[in-house]
């Protein structure tokens, strides 16, 4: 990055090594405090006596509506679950446009709406916003931006850190990976694939909620961008440890595993805007198992793998023919504007 | 999921390998000539599961990665050009060329689009008429009738902004090259999507000849370990041959249709090849007929003579002379992230499945 005619590249959106050394070499070199540089989903500020956690996310995923979900729905679910993972009860969000001249309003009253509808349902407040059109051929139709508050219990201050994680501990998913990111290239690029794969695009604030009032979590991160196999080395890199994945035991929708088969992706590097990965000790994990099953949107959930002293800062998954392989995060640019 | 999971299945992997740990007595090398199976043997772990005689090499069957450093400087002088639309499939915009990468020149301002198919192209040039649109010909006898195809479909529409920059290459001059060199091979693990399309005559020679055993497999663990064990069983009795393993694709005959659209469309040139050099007869052409698709006659772009990046094995690794792990780059200097040889870049070259998959 010390070339002066470097230019950014997509894969440097892509939530994968390129993005990292973008945000360690530009953005923590000149921001860098003590706060930004937990580098979790949200911001864990204390305020007066208590604390609050404080995110933002843009989206600018195309196409606009997919199965499962629209732009609306997704920058909601998006902020909303940034703030559960880092152990905060969502409550404030604010919402800015940047508009295409020329685009719909008919169209964008359905966003508005979903944004609405998704807001009312994790129960936060959309209190501010803001909107900007640009000249046609300035940005893409729409793109949305929306930061949140949160409020934080103490003893859920920690989850977003990695702080307590041992050998033996379980890692958790709260069903299938991959759906996002497949149900959205399908709809964008000319495959014409007849499957019935809908995006997961969720908020999870009630069911993590349920979670954390019920039992230990040490580590909880929504695998958006750069999928399940990006989170999971960051927390190898952060812990020192090892992960071992079990093939056999990932839930994939079928039609996820086929196109990924056809196009040659792996599910884990896949996006997912409807799942959480938590990692617990290994008797809390069952219990977390149980609470998650009871809830619409973790009735397929099952662990994953474990957390091992073998091959520390790596993430290894064993197959089911008994072979084993590395699961790196990913390298560029997989599958553009996906959020 | 069907066609998959059955020839995934742990048993009966497991029964293939004590069998072939039963019947390898010799010491052997066979090469696994595509970069699917490249893939699929370090996916799967099924070094594993070989008896300790038998030592598996990669060879150059990746497109990606045997495409020159010339074709790469070539498709970046195009991609430079006011009004070209670059075309592509998604690998080769990372890779390396002599100073830059069509990721690069994407983000200083070049109109590189990645297709699934190169008929998306054609779309892309019947919507943007006042455009040429160059799409990067790459891969071997898999790939090239599906170029072939959208060359006599744009011939047939009358769209007169399509242009295809060839490197297509064909399988077989390039294994009797390694053989004629003397890479010690006992066998070969033949492509087998390539051979759907060619038929098994262009192995003929190889077994008749050389007296080197060829099985065409499939790209699933049970497939390969089949085939392993189908040219173990030939070299162990001596009777080198021809065969198919992946019978549920392969014919011998192959598909007459594509063969003649290959015909129809490209001829057999002297082709160079990254680390390997110029291979008699090794690529596929645009025949002078169809010279208006043609992108190197329709535009002259002047790129200088190339040179391979420094240090780089990749050359040796293609040849089956060397692993990735003998390189002094391969994770150190060249990642995936930030590759220095082709190798490393796509998803089937040999050192990016080294990278990606061995624990």
């Amino acid at each position: 990055m010390n070339n002066q005619e470097a230019k950014i590249m997509l894969g440097h959106g892509s939530g994968g090594k390129l993005m990292h050394s973008l945000i360690e070499d530009i953005f923590i070199k000149h921001f860098s405090n003590s706060i930004l540089k937990e580098q979790t989903d949200s911001a864990i500020l204390q305020v007066g006596s208590s604390e609050i956690a404080f995110t933002t996310d843009s989206f600018v995923i195309d196409p606009l509506f997919f199965p499962g979900g629209n732009i609306g729905k997704l920058a909601v679910c998006g902020t909303v679950n940034d703030l559960a993972v880092s152990g905060a009860e969502p409550l404030y969000l604010s919402v800015s446009f940047i508009i295409e001249e020329g685009f719909p309003i008919s169209e964008l009253e359905v966003i508005v709406e979903s944004l609405a509808a998704e807001a009312k349902k994790a129960r936060v407040l959309i209190v501010t916003g803001d909107t900007k059109v640009v000249n046609k051929g300035k940005c893409d139709k729409l793109f949305i931006n929306t930061a949140g508050i949160g409020r934080i219990a103490k003893k859920d201050s920690q989850v977003s850190k990695a702080l307590d994680i041992k050998p033996g501990d379980v890692i958790i998913v709260n069903g299938t990976v991959g759906d996002h990111g497949i149900a959205v290239m399908n709809a964008r690029e000319s495959f014409n694939f007849k499957t019935n794969v809908e995006s997961d695009c969720a908020s999870l604030n009630h069911m993590i909620r349920e979670v954390l009032d019920q039992s230990a979590v040490k580590f909880m991160r929504d695998p958006t961008r750069g999928g399940v196999a990006t989170v999971l080395n960051e927390l190898v890199g952060k812990t020192k440890l090892g992960i071992e994945i079990e093939e056999s035991s990932l839930p994939i929708n079928p039609g996820v595993k086929a196109m990924c088969e056809l196009l040659g992706f792996d599910p884990l590097h896949i996006a997912n805007e409807g799942k959480v990965l938590i990692v617990a000790g290994e008797k809390e994990g069952f219990e977390i198992l149980e609470i998650l099953k009871k809830n619409e949107l973790g009735s397929k959930s099952t662990i994953i793998g474990r957390v091992v002293s073998d091959h520390p800062g790596k993430v290894v998954l064993k197959n089911e023919t008994g072979g084993r392989r590395i699961i790196d995060s990913l390298s560029g640019d997989q599958l553009p504007r996906i959020c | 999921m069907k066609y998959v999971d059955e020839y995934r299945k742990k048993d009966l992997i497991i029964s293939v390998s004590e069998k072939l740990k039963a019947v390898s007595k010799k010491e052997i090398v066979l090469m696994e000539v595509c970069g699917g199976h490249t893939m699929a043997i370090q996916r799967f772990g099924l070094h594993s599961l070989l008896p300790k005689t038998i030592r598996l090499i990669s060879g150059p069957g990746c497109p990606v990665c045997v495409s020159s450093q010339h074709f790469i400087d070539m498709a970046m002088a195009y991609s430079k050009i006011h009004g070209v639309i670059i075309t592509t499939y998604g690998d080769l915009i990372r890779v390396p060329g002599s100073t830059t990468s069509l990721e690069k020149e994407r983000a200083n301002g070049s109109d590189v689009r990645i297709v699934y198919s190169v008929l998306e192209s054609l779309e892309i040039a019947k919507n943007n008429p006042e455009k040429k649109v160059v799409f990067l010909g790459i891969g071997f006898e898999t790939t090239a009738p599906l170029t072939a195809a959208a060359i006599l479909q744009a011939k047939k529409e009358n769209i007169g902004n399509f242009f295809v920059l060839s490197a297509h290459k064909v399988m077989p001059p390039v294994m009797k090259a390694l053989v004629a060199e003397g890479v010690k091979i006992d066998g070969f693990i033949a492509p087998g999507h390539v051979t759907a399309i060619t038929g098994t005559a262009i192995y003929n020679e190889l077994a008749e000849v050389c007296g080197l055993g060829v099985v065409v497999s499939g790209f699933e663990p049970v497939d390969m370990m089949q085939a392993i064990l189908m040219l173990t069983e030939q070299i162990e009795s001596g009777t080198p041959k021809v065969e198919i393993q992946y019978q549920r694709v392969v014919h011998t005959d192959g598909n007459k249709i594509a063969q003649q659209m290959l015909n129809d469309v490209f001829e057999l040139r002297d082709d160079r090849w990254r680390g390997l050099g110029v291979i008699h007869k090794s690529g596929l052409g645009i025949r002078e007929e169809l010279s208006s698709f043609d992108a190197e006659k329709q535009f002259k772009v002047e790129v200088p003579e190339s040179t391979e990046p420094k240090g780089c094995i990749c050359g040796q690794i293609l040849r089956g002379l060397k692993t990735p792990v003998d390189c002094g780059l391969f994770g150190k200097k060249c990642t995936p992230a930030d590759p220095v040889g082709a190798c490393m870049v796509s998803g089937e070259g040999t050192c990016a499945t080294y990278y990606k998959y061995r624990v």
